[in-house]
């Protein structure tokens, strides 16, 4: 019971802190933020539950008013503002990343990039899109060409949340709570 | 931790949170709901006088909060441009202005402390899948361990540069989430020995 809280507490402050850190820069010289990387990470290594409870703790922080999310932003003003479908979708992208991993019998670094790319890009995206046409009052289809440009990163994302599980479970056997 | 509340105190700041949450809430929905022209200028007037009420310093923090917008509204309004409808753009972008600068008001005048506890409130009748205390020991924690992961994690990078000349990457991240597993099980062994979260 203490473990599932202090878990779920520490990997909210997890995805705050990789919003707030300098963003990582890839290879090829594009800046990312990790913090979706973070809420991929909370579904894949904690599992679906957990996973949902964490990212959706630190989305209420976020509610309260800690600047935690990427660029300094928090405060409720974030709920009304055009990607506030994106930060109501973290939980639910969370869930079903776990879900997958939990659920399949894939090898292990399959199934958490397969979680991170069904959750954290397809179930984000359809928050986020319904977000942004809500706000900006315009079609799907038009959101989603806004959105775009983001989906490299987030596909990049995606694998390196595969990587960072199996390394996890390399490391330290028993830390990747989805798989126990 | 830095907060969002504004250090200037204002008269809202004595305002009970449940009713400025309340408020906020009926905003936003008369805001979005009502499609009359008249409504998002009227409601973007009303929260700039509420904002200037409290001085210029004030009103100035406040408009300080809405710049990540800048670039929504720039597109929102070329679009309606090129779409030859400018005048929906503009009550689009209005609109969108109200409501952010509304929900910003209550942020800046409302302590954490206030927050929470209108939280734990509305929590209550949850109170038998989520006791009370456990929710308030997790909001407490993860503003605990902020800071210390923070450091825990510049911590990492400056032992990347110290062996690297190339930026620290993604793989400064494994050792990073590792860290928070393993602190998260000692603050679960730390909390046993104190009788647990019940």
């Amino acid at each position: 019971m203490e473990r599932s809280l202090t878990h779920i507490a520490l990997f909210a402050a997890l995805i705050a802190i990789l919003g707030v850190i300098p963003p990582i820069t890839l290879a090829f010289g594009v800046p990312i933020t990790a913090q979706s990387l973070g809420v991929m990470l909370a579904g894949t290594v904690l599992g679906a539950r957990r996973g949902f409870l964490a990212t959706l703790l630190f989305v209420a922080l976020v509610a309260l008013g800690l600047p935690l999310l990427a660029g300094g932003r928090g405060g409720l003003g974030v709920f009304v503002s055009p990607t506030a479908g994106f930060v109501v979708g973290f939980p639910f992208a969370a869930l079903v990343a776990g879900w997958v991993v939990e659920r399949t019998s894939l090898p292990l670094g399959l199934a958490a990039g397969a979680g991170a790319v069904i959750g954290g890009i397809g179930v984000l995206y359809v928050f986020g899109l319904t977000g942004l046409a809500i706000v900006l009052d315009t079609t799907l289809g038009e959101a989603a060409f806004l959105v775009g440009a983001f989906l490299p990163g987030d596909a990049i994302k995606a694998v390196l949340a595969g990587f960072i599980t199996v390394s996890l479970a390399k490391m330290r056997p028993g830390s990747v709570l989805s798989r126990n | 931790m830095l907060t969002l509340t504004s250090p200037v105190e204002t008269r809202y700041h004595r305002w009970p949170a449940g009713t400025k949450l309340a408020a906020l809430a009926g905003f936003t929905l008369v805001l979005f709901s009502l499609d009359a022209a008249i409504v998002p200028p009227l409601a973007l007037i009303a929260v700039a006088i509420a904002y200037l009420a409290q001085g210029k310093d004030f009103a100035l923090a406040g408009l300080r909060l809405l710049r990540p917008l800048w670039p929504f509204v720039a597109l929102i309004l070329i679009w309606h441009l090129w779409q030859g409808d400018p005048g929906r753009g503009a009550a689009i972008v209005l609109r969108m202005l109200a409501a952010l600068a509304a929900a910003n008001l209550v942020t800046l005048t409302t302590r954490l402390t206030d927050l929470l506890a209108v939280v734990e409130r509305l929590c209550r009748p949850l109170s038998p899948i989520l006791p009370p205390r456990r929710l308030a020991l997790a909001f407490a924690l993860t503003i605990r361990f902020l800071p210390a992961m923070a450091l825990h994690l510049s911590h990492l990078r400056e032992a990347w540069a110290a062996r690297s000349p190339r930026r620290p990457g993604w793989r400064v991240l494994v050792p990073g989430v590792l860290a928070a597993i393993d602190d998260a099980d000692h603050a679960a062994e730390a909390l046993r020995a104190r009788g647990g979260t019940d």
